[in-house]
Formats: structure tokens, C-alpha cells, sequence
């Protein structure tokens, strides 16, 4: 256990200079392209000292230099800012859109692991037969699929032809919204509240944008199970236990399956950010609140602060995901060394 | 078949040669790769035939309004129908190509042309600068590249150039990482060492040693980055951040069409998304089948 504790030290040491790589990127970035917060806020034909007072006011006259020390002891603090556009912390509207981008990504992961594990299992089991290529050809052709196309198409198929699911929001106009105060979790704050209907609404409202994100992401895992599970069957420990007589069941997903799941999980970390590309993607085509539409509306304002915020949360996010992971698998393959 | 792989210097025309004998051999040994190669390549050069020659798809001008009725679903006049302008969508898929072909091609290259000679130099120099510059690549590598891509594209406003860039962006750390560590690997062979051994200068190893072999992995990569930059630039489009209204494009298409969905309108959304889908297949299809026959220990990851 203490080894593990230090791994996971030295690891959260290494996501400092990520973030720092990420974070100068875009503060150069956003300081020398054209257009800045004081001409989104007041428009093109304000008078230049007006200009010019609101500028200081914000601190933009200063050289990028200046600027960014004083933004990164502010960071080092734990401080995100205040936002240049409106009156309010920068850490507000993130941690108002957080829950639902992460609860967004958590239900797209199940999906995915859900259809892509158990695909390339079967793909693996029946290889070289119809079943195997229809697997490989649903995994390539679903790699192609924009996320953003997989989400209108469920909507048009499922929102709008059969009309049986909601294709924005996050839920219906009956549930109160003062249910949501607590964590921002729906689903968590539904089961708190013990409020079962609310519960159905949200995942109800759940089930598209899930399955988009979900059957996108999952071609990848079909190809990788299929192909872990092809090496392990060969294995002598395979045939060993076929040979004892365990059912083909207990051997496919009992013996061979827990062996294959751990190229698996690597995977996962580094598809994590896929899915949280895909999910600004799938908030956008689905109208959800989350830290993509965040984003976007941000950018259109100029407001540093808040994009300089987006991004380091972002940034911890992933590398936070990559270090549960690596943690993940150093606890059910005791071969790994941390 | 293997020893041109991490042979020494050839000239172009026996690599030449000797890459046609590879592909003669593998349409024989290969046979599925061989047709997943095939039918990739056909794919590419129907939508560049689209490109030179759109007359021979399409007699409507993709962005004249009103050439029918507004949001007709698809007839004999308008095979896919016509938007809310009234303008025909199959011209509209049809000169769109263009657009996303050209972007995605470009930038590709672009994100080669940094990341290449970047990750040949880091890999080779192996000193503070490969330390540097592998930390700024990884960063960005392990960052959602659509992200980074979302936040250029929209600092340097609408047009053709900038979303070149904005997508470039995200891949030149693929070629970096790639190279780099195909450097590391071949500048230990023997044949490396016997050149600087004859005294040859570190540039001439670099380009005549090290460059040509590492050259096959990244026509295998290329081919699928540029199936990917064609999402990312359907993406950046269809969230507004692409380009002038003016130009037809595919993902702009969609959002578009998005806004009308509710009345059913499927027409708008299901073309240009099928042509996306299309196009990058085709792209990982000659991915993939590049792959199989220029590496073929690489079988599946």
C-alpha cells in the first residue's frame, strides 16, 4: 500500500508540467490572436479611453510576461480568477458544468465497455467465421462515425421518427430543478433525494447521448478485446483448463477474458480523452449543459480567465483518470512493479 | 521481404521496385488486407474525382439558392434533396469534398512536416532538447486533441488557412512520438554506426540513414491521421468555428441541418454525415491495409 501511495505521489508531481505545458500554449495563444475581452465586452465603437481604463482595470495592459507570473502564482494558490466578462469566480460555472460533463462521460464509458468487451469476445471466439467479420466490419465503420452524426442520427431515428426519447437537456420540465442542488450529479442527487421518478427522467434523458458517445468509442475496444482475446486463447493455460473439461463459458470469460482485460484498461487511459472530445461533441448536438457548451460560449466572450480554467481542469481531469487507471492495474496484475 | 526494412540507404528507384514487388506479393499473400487496401483507394479517388471534376456529378451550383423547392426531399430532380435555401445537397456534397479533403490533407502534411523533422532531431540529439521537447509533445498528446483544435480555431477566426492550422495542431505530437522513437530504435543498428564510423556528418546520417526508414511507418500513420483530421475538421465546422459561410462544407451542412431535424428533414443531416463517414473510412481502410503489408508484424495493435 505504501508503494502504491508513492507511486501515486510521484505521479500527481508529473502532472504539473502538463498542465503548465498546456496552460502557457493557450495563454500565449489567447493574448496574441486578435480580439480580447474588452472589445467582446463593449463592442467595436467605444472610445479608446474607455477602452483603455477597462483594459487596465483587467489588467491587460500589462506585458503577457507580467501577466502570466501573476496568473500562475494566482493558480499555484489554488485560485482559478475571477472572470473578465461577468461578475463571478471563475471556479463557479466549472463546477456548475463538471458533474454533468463527468456524469455524461461515466454512462458513455459503461456503454462502451458494455458493447465493445462483450463484441470482441464473441468476435475472438468465432473467428473467421460471419460473426467475426460482421464484428470487424461494425467495429471499422463505427470508428468512422462522427460523434456528432451518431447523435442526430439516434435523434432522428429515436427523438423524432419513433419518438421515444427526449434529444436535449438533461431532464424534463416537470422535475424540479431544486432537487439538483447537492452534488450536481443527477442520478446521485435523484437516489439522495430518494425521488425514483426524477431518477427515470434523468436517465431516461440519459439514453441517447450515452449510446452516441458509447457505440462510437466502442469499435476501438471491440478490435482490442478481439485481438488480446485471439493471443490468450492460444495460451497452453487455455488449452490446459479446456483439457480438464471447464465449461467453455468459465473458460472464455472466467480464465481467458481477466487476462485479456488488462491491455484493456491501458486502453482506457488513453481513450479516456477521446471520450471527453466526444462529449463536447454529443453536449453540443444534445443542447447538455456541460464543460464543452462551457467552452465554447467562453471563447466567443474572450474570457481568458475562464478558458485558462477550462483548460487546467481538463488537464487534471485526464491525467487524473490515467493515474487511477495505472493504479487500477498494478492492483489486479500483481506482476506490475509501481 | 524484411531486409529492406532496416537495410541501409537505397536508392529511389530500386525503394521504388522493391515497394511494387511488396505490393505484387502481398496482393497474393494478403488477400482481405489486400482488398481492404483496394476498396480504401477507391473510395479516396472517387471523392478527389469529385474534387477536379465536380461537373461529373452534379449539374447544380452548390451554393445558387432556389435552384427548387426549400427542403424537398429527395426526387429524380434533386436525388438528395434540397435544404432550407432550396439549394440542391448533392452539389453541396459534391464541392464539398473539396473543402474537407483539402483541409484534412493539408494539415496532415503540415502536422508531418513539424512533427517529422522535430522528432528525428529530438531522438537523435537525446540530450535536454529531446527532454523538452518530448514533454511538450506528450503534454499535448495526452490533452483531447479536439480541444486544443476548438481553441485555435476559434482565436483565429473563420477561413480555409486558419482551420488547417487549428487541425494541424492536434497531430503534429502523433509524428513526433512516432519518429522519435523509431530514431531511438535505428540509430543504434550497426549499420548507423558504421556510417559515422567512415566519419559521415550527423546530417547526412539523419537523412540518408535514419529518414528512409522510418519513412514506412509514416505513410501507414499519414493515411490515418488523415482519417481522423477529417473528423476534426467535420467537427470544428459543425460547431460553428470553420469556415466562411460562402464554401460549401460537410460538417457545416450538418449543423444546419440540425436546426431543421425536428421536422424530420432527414435528407440534411444524412448525406453530408455519410460522406464524412465515407471518406475516413476510406482513409483508415488504406490505413490499415498499409499497415498489414509494409509491417506485417504488426498485425492488429
Amino acid at each position: 500500500m505504501r508503494r502504491i501511495l508513492r507511486y501515486v505521489g510521484g505521479r500527481l508531481l508529473l502532472t504539473v508540467p502538463m498542465v503548465f505545458v498546456l496552460l502557457t500554449m493557450v495563454f500565449v495563444v489567447l493574448r496574441v490572436m486578435p480580439g480580447d475581452p474588452v472589445s467582446a465586452m463593449l463592442g467595436g465603437h467605444a472610445p479608446q479611453a474607455v477602452i483603455d481604463k477597462k483594459k487596465a482595470e483587467l489588467g491587460l495592459d500589462k506585458p503577457i510576461l507580467a501577466q502570466y507570473v501573476d496568473y500562475l502564482g494566482q493558480l499555484a494558490r489554488g485560485d482559478l480568477g475571477d472572470s473578465m466578462i461577468l461578475k463571478e469566480k471563475v471556479s463557479k460555472p466549472i463546477s456548475d458544468k463538471l458533474p454533468a460533463t463527468i456524469e455524461l462521460t461515466l454512462c458513455g464509458l459503461v456503454v462502451c465497455l458494455g458493447l465493445g468487451v462483450p463484441l470482441g469476445v464473441r468476435a475472438a471466439r468465432k473467428r473467421r467465421t460471419g460473426h467475426d467479420f460482421g464484428i470487424r466490419l461494425y467495429a471499422n465503420v463505427v470508428y468512422c462515425i462522427p460523434v456528432f452524426w451518431m447523435g442526430l442520427m439516434l435523434q432522428m431515428i429515436f427523438g423524432v421518427f419513433l419518438d421515444a426519447f427526449p434529444i436535449a437537456g438533461r431532464v424534463g420540465s416537470r422535475v424540479v430543478s431544486g432537487e439538483f442542488d447537492r452534488t450536481g450529479f443527477y442520478i446521485i442527487d435523484t437516489l439522495f433525494s430518494g425521488n425514483f421518478e426524477a431518477l427515470g427522467d434523468v436517465l431516461y434523458h440519459l439514453v441517447l447521448p450515452a449510446f452516441t458517445l458509447g457505440i462510437t468509442l466502442s469499435g476501438v475496444f471491440v478490435r482490442l478485446t478481439r485481438a488480446n482475446m485471439l493471443d490468450v486463447l492460444k495460451s497452453d493455460y487455455v488449452l490446459a483448463s479446456r483439457a480438464r473439461g471447464v465449461p467453455e463459458r468459465a473458460v472464455v470469460y472466467g480464465h481467458a477474458l481477466k487476462n485479456a482485460l488488462i491491455p484493456i484498461i491501458t486502453m482506457l487511459g488513453l481513450q479516456f480523452s477521446a471520450l471527453l472530445a466526444g462529449a463536447i461533441l454529443t453536449e453540443t448536438t444534445f443542447s447538455w449543459p456541460g464543460m464543452g457548451r462551457l467552452l465554447l460560449e467562453r471563447i466567443y466572450l474572450r474570457d481568458y480567465p475562464t478558458i485558462q480554467g477550462i483548460i487546467v481542469v481538463y488537464a487534471l481531469f485526464v491525467s487524473f483518470v490515467s493515474l487511477i487507471v495505472d493504479v487500477v492495474y498494478a492492483i489486479i496484475d500483481p506482476r506490475v512493479r509501481l | 521481404m524484411d531486409e529492406t526494412k532496416h537495410g541501409a540507404w537505397m536508392s529511389p528507384s530500386a525503394g521504388l521496385a522493391s515497394l511494387l514487388g511488396k505490393f505484387s506479393d502481398a496482393a497474393r499473400k494478403y488477400r482481405v488486407e489486400w482488398w481492404i487496401l483496394v476498396a480504401g483507394a477507391a473510395i479516396i479517388l472517387a471523392v478527389a474525382l469529385m474534387t477536379l471534376v465536380p461537373s461529373l456529378f452534379t449539374s447544380y451550383d452548390p451554393v445558387a439558392q432556389g435552384v427548387g423547392p426549400q427542403m424537398a426531399a429527395p426526387s429524380a430532380q434533386h436525388i438528395m434533396g434540397t435544404d432550407n435555401l432550396g439549394r440542391d445537397v448533392n452539389a453541396r456534397m459534391v464541392y464539398g469534398a473539396r473543402t474537407i479533403l483539402g483541409v484534412a490533407i493539408a494539415a496532415s502534411l503540415l502536422s508531418a512536416l513539424i512533427g517529422i523533422p522535430l522528432g528525428l532531431i529530438s531522438g537523435f540529439a537525446g540530450n535536454w532538447l529531446d527532454k523538452v521537447l518530448s514533454l511538450v509533445m506528450d503534454s499535448v498528446y495526452s490533452f483531447p486533441g479536439l480541444i486544443l483544435a476548438i481553441a485555435f480555431a476559434a482565436m483565429l477566426g473563420p477561413g480555409v488557412i486558419n482551420i488547417t492550422v487549428a487541425v494541424s495542431v492536434v497531430y503534429i505530437p502523433t509524428y513526433f512520438r512516432l519518429v522519435r522513437g523509431q530514431t531511438l530504435q535505428i540509430k543504434e543498428e550497426l549499420y548507423v554506426e558504421a556510417a559515422r564510423a567512415i566519419g559521415a556528418r550527423k546530417s547526412v546520417i539523419l537523412a540518408k540513414y535514419i529518414f528512409p526508414n522510418v519513412i514506412a511507418t509514416v505513410v501507414v500513420v499519414f493515411s490515418l491521421n488523415v482519417a481522423d483530421a477529417i473528423m476534426t475538421e467535420a467537427a470544428l465546422s459543425y460547431i460553428g468555428l470553420g469556415l466562411p459561410a460562402g464554401i460549401p462544407d460537410w460538417g457545416m451542412d450538418l449543423s444546419m441541418g440540425k436546426k431543421f431535424l425536428p421536422s424530420g428533414v432527414w435528407w440534411m443531416i444524412t448525406y453530408p454525415g455519410l460522406m464524412i463517414m465515407t471518406l475516413a473510412l476510406g482513409f483508415t481502410m488504406l490505413g490499415e491495409g498499409l499497415s498489414e503489408i509494409l509491417n506485417p508484424r504488426l498485425q492488429e495493435y
